[in-house]
């Protein structure tokens, strides 16, 4: 009846795992309760969980992504601190099972549960309002794409308190991962925790190309498309090119663990290398699918603050696609202790180095661009600054990765464990952060803090320092990863002083956490008036701050790369129209959020081999996409003289506050 | 979010530019279908490295009977020309034949999702199932994600014969059968592919 699942899945042995428990059962006891008191669950499910407005989708992507940060910090913080204790004979506080579950749960979190949602809310939030459209091409499909993402989540989640996750690493690789060598349910929620939010992840891919492509304002050709926009168009083309390989090997491991299949086990001629190289053809566009959009984020705030057109536009353009070409050409540098032979490692290491060239054009493009500008040292900007010192540090040993003959030596050391960090916390750490504080007034119509900010950028960057570079030490040491104990206790200061690094990161988050709760109740102080809080260059900024639901009153007409910039000059932003036509907008679905449940429903029931489960939500799915196909009411028209009012509403109040700042925005340009 | 809002059915000129002409749904499904493809791919790769994983078990030219795969393959080429004439008489607004060609399409696409279940049960009652080699496993997996593929154009069929019965030949029903009707011969490139490289490369 309940397949594997019985009371006795619950690590009722486990104090840490208790405590969180207990702690999580609290919390979210005192949120529902919350919310039930006063009365939010109707303004929560008709504005937020049936939502098809793209913004309000990355909203929630975004928190979604800030919270799994939470957690999968948790997992790091716990790592540090073993690894700071457990030298020579002393075995730390936390029992090898546990921490093989922490450290692949911290992987698998940060990369698909807390990088990735928060890209693609990035994208779901900016793209639009950038192209000048007003929504995306599919808004049912991204909504589902959502849900999809925040089942995962869910299963994740619950594999803390409901069984075990897996100990196999955050890219579960075979032998290990099989049935004969992980019995029980730790890989299963792994694989379908990554298969539904994968699946939403390749809709996401699918939607928001035609949207870049098909819903572009008259007037913007391609190479008059913010730069933004343009690495949003290279990520989802990565995204629909890599994600359905993950989804096959997911699969194929899925065979092979419920069907009895052979693809990677040990005998019966399977093959545990053919997955390592399937799934890196999925994993390293992974990393360029999380960064490319992070620099079109640098690009976009440090050419604002610097007051100057982006230096190179179009060769930044060029170089983000040669860099999305050629993700699919490194794969192999992962594992070149395969022993492929000498030719093969050759190749991929010097296709490996060769990504560093079109990345260097970008770092030459980003420093012309603060050349001669006027800088203001705003919170996004330091992020910018830090993520270029650090990044070309993190770039450097990557090219020094990419030599096979040093990798076979620095294979799987802590000296490879550093470098991505570098990379990761230096390059989409620090860009999502970035962003967060560049377009928050978009969003929430407030600016954060400049304060708290600064002082979670610091923790930031001196945390990282700390806590990385010892492990590159470590590495040249001979530390590998993914150790428990280790018995050299010459070792042990320099994961003392990586665990204080890793301390002072967790206060740069609590600033975060700080500068946000702050900017919430100073609100009224930090409000953003005209939508353009930096003296924006690109049409995101030319709406209001939030954006109204329908974005664009009117469709802008594009005739230049910094189109709002450009009407800024010549005085002819914020136009009055004397009339405002109908707009046309997607009408808000359940669907979506009932078909996340199903899918939670359904990736539960495959975990515990609960089949009726399984298929009452697989049923369930088929069924409401089917009954929504039949839907024929899904869209409506707002009438123009709504838009007239609400447009009004904002427009006379800021042509006063134009004519008395009037001189603000041309005071920012080149001298 | 507001309150006075109009519904979509109304006619008022000047709306129809904002409606999807629905070249943007065919566009994202060309992409889907794109995408699919790598699936194939990724599994038509694994089924080449793992061609020759026998581990002692049965080969292909021993399983493989080609004159019954034959009879599948025509099931199934057939089936896409019944497609296309359903779609040249959707083209030409004919409903009623659009619904009796949907309905013959259907008959073939089971009749060769049958063949393929009566073929999948002989191997595994001889003891050539998925768990018998690695070569069996990707054989039944390449193989049988096609047929899945099948079985899901079979039940969009019956939703949009449905579809067609009840709202005609309108633009949304039109749209959707030229996703449908990709879908369908995306199917029958996939199958040619399998009848090569699975079925008479593993015989010769």
């Amino acid at each position: 009846m309940f397949g594997k699942l019985s009371l006795s899945s619950i690590p009722f042995d486990q104090p840490i795992v208790m405590v969180t428990l207990l702690m999580v059962a609290i919390g979210g006891a005192a949120l529902f309760g919350g919310i039930t008191y006063f009365r939010k669950w109707g303004y929560l499910w008709n504005e937020w969980f049936t939502t098809v407005d793209h913004k309000k989708i990355g909203i929630m992507y975004v928190i979604l992504a800030l919270v799994m940060l939470l957690r999968g910090f948790a997992d790091a913080i716990m790592m540090r601190g073993q690894q700071a204790l457990a030298a020579a004979g002393d075995q730390g506080y936390l029992p090898p099972h546990h921490f093989d579950q922490i450290f692949s749960a911290h992987g698998t979190i940060m990369i698909f549960f807390m990088a990735m949602p928060f890209i693609v809310g990035l994208m779901n939030l900016i793209v639009p309002l950038q192209i000048g459209a007003r929504d995306v091409a599919y808004p049912f499909l991204n909504s589902l794409s959502f849900w999809l993402t925040a089942s995962g989540v869910v299963l994740i989640m619950l594999s803390l308190f409901i069984g075990e996750f897996s100990t196999a690493g955050w890219l579960a690789y075979p032998p290990l991962s099989e049935l004969q060598f992980s019995p029980g349910v730790g890989v299963d929620y792994y694989i379908w925790a990554l298969q539904l939010s994968g699946l939403g992840t390749t809709l996401s891919g699918i939607n928001f190309i035609v949207t870049i492509l098909r819903m572009r304002t008259p007037g913007m050709t391609l190479m008059k498309m913010p730069v933004f926009s343009w690495t949003a168009l290279v990520t989802n083309v990565l995204i629909v090119a890599a994600f359905p390989i993950l989804t096959v090997t997911l699969a194929l491991l899925g065979a092979d663990r419920y069907l009895g299949m052979h693809f990677f086990t040990n005998d019966l001629g399977g093959n545990a290398m053919m997955y390592v190289n399937l799934i890196w053809i999925w994993g390293h566009p992974e990393v360029y699918i999380l960064m490319v959009p992070c620099f079109g984020v640098f690009s976009e705030i440090i050419s604002t603050f610097s007051g100057k057109p982006l230096f190179g536009y179009k060769s930044m353009v060029w170089a983000t696609v040669a860099i999305g070409v050629l993700s699919f050409l490194v794969w192999l540098h992962h594992f070149f202790t395969m022993g492929s032979g000498a030719n093969v490692n050759a190749f991929f290491g010097i296709a490996t180095m060769v990504i560093s060239i079109p990345t260097g054009v970008k770092v030459f493009n980003w420093l012309f661009t603060m050349y001669r500008g006027r800088i203001r040292f705003t919170v996004p900007v330091l992020w910018t600054i830090g993520f270029m010192v650090t990044f070309v540090i993190g770039g450097m040993t990557g090219v020094l990765l990419a030599v096979p003959g040093a990798d076979f030596v620095l294979h799987n050391s802590l000296f490879l464990i550093a470098h991505f960090h570098n990379m990761i916390i230096g390059g989409v750490v620090f860009g999502c952060l970035a962003a967060l504080n560049f377009w928050f007034p978009k969003a929430f119509g407030f600016k954060l803090e400049e304060r708290w900010g600064k002082w979670s950028f610091w923790c930031w960057l001196v945390g990282f320092y700390v806590a990385f570079f010892p492990l590159y030490a470590l590495g040249f040491m001979g530390a590998t990863r993914r150790m428990q104990h280790y018995d050299n206790p010459a070792w042990q200061p320099y994961f003392v002083v990586a665990f204080i690094g890793a301390a002072i990161i967790m206060a740069g988050i609590g600033f975060t956490v700080l500068q946000i709760a702050v900017s919430i109740r100073n609100r009224a102080a930090n409000r953003d008036l005209t939508g353009d809080p930096w003296g924006g260059r690109t049409l995101e900024w030319a709406t209001s701050s939030p954006a109204p639901f329908y974005n664009f009153a009117v469709l802008p007409e594009v005739s230049e790369l910094d189109q709002f910039w450009a009407d800024k000059e010549h005085k002819r932003a914020y136009p009055r129209h004397a009339h405002y036509a109908d707009i046309h907008m997607p009408r808000n679905t359940g669907v979506g959020v009932v078909m996340g449940g199903l899918a939670t429903v359904l990736g539960f029931g495959l975990i515990w081999h609960i089949w009726w489960l399984a298929i009452l939500g697989l049923a369930g799915m088929i069924g409401a996409f089917i009954a929504r196909s039949y839907d024929r009411d899904v869209d409506y028209y707002v009438p123009g003289a709504e838009v007239e009012k609400i447009e009004r509403e904002r427009l006379v109040p800021l042509s006063k506050l134009i004519d008395q700042v009037g001189a603000a925005p041309a005071e920012q340009k080149v001298a | 979010m507001n309150t006075s809002v109009i519904t979509a059915g109304h006619d008022v000129a000047g709306h129809h530019e904002h409606h999807d002409d629905g070249s943007k749904t065919l566009l994202g499904f060309w992409i889907y279908l794109m995408s699919d493809c790598l699936i194939f791919s990724g599994l038509f790769a694994t089924f080449a490295v793992m061609a020759h994983a026998y581990a002692g078990g049965p080969t292909g030219k021993e399983i493989f009977d080609l004159k019954y795969v034959l009879g599948e393959t025509m099931l199934l080429l057939v089936s896409s020309f019944t497609f296309g004439m359903a779609m040249l008489n959707m083209h030409a607004g004919r409903r009623n034949k659009v619904l009796a060609w949907l309905a013959i399409t259907f008959l073939f696409g089971a009749a060769f999702v049958g063949m393929e279940i009566h073929e999948f049960a002989a191997l595994i009652h001889e003891g050539a199932g998925p768990d018998r080699s690695a070569f069996l496993s990707a054989y039944f997996t390449l193989v049988g994600t096609h047929g899945l593929h099948v079985t899901c154009g079979l039940i969009w069929i019956v939703v949009m014969l449905d579809m067609v019965r009840r709202h005609g030949l309108d633009a949304v029903v039109k749209r959707r059968l030229s996703c449908l009707s990709l879908f369908w011969h995306f199917l029958d490139v996939i199958w040619i592919c399998v009848f090569t490289f699975v079925y008479l490369h593993g015989v010769l």
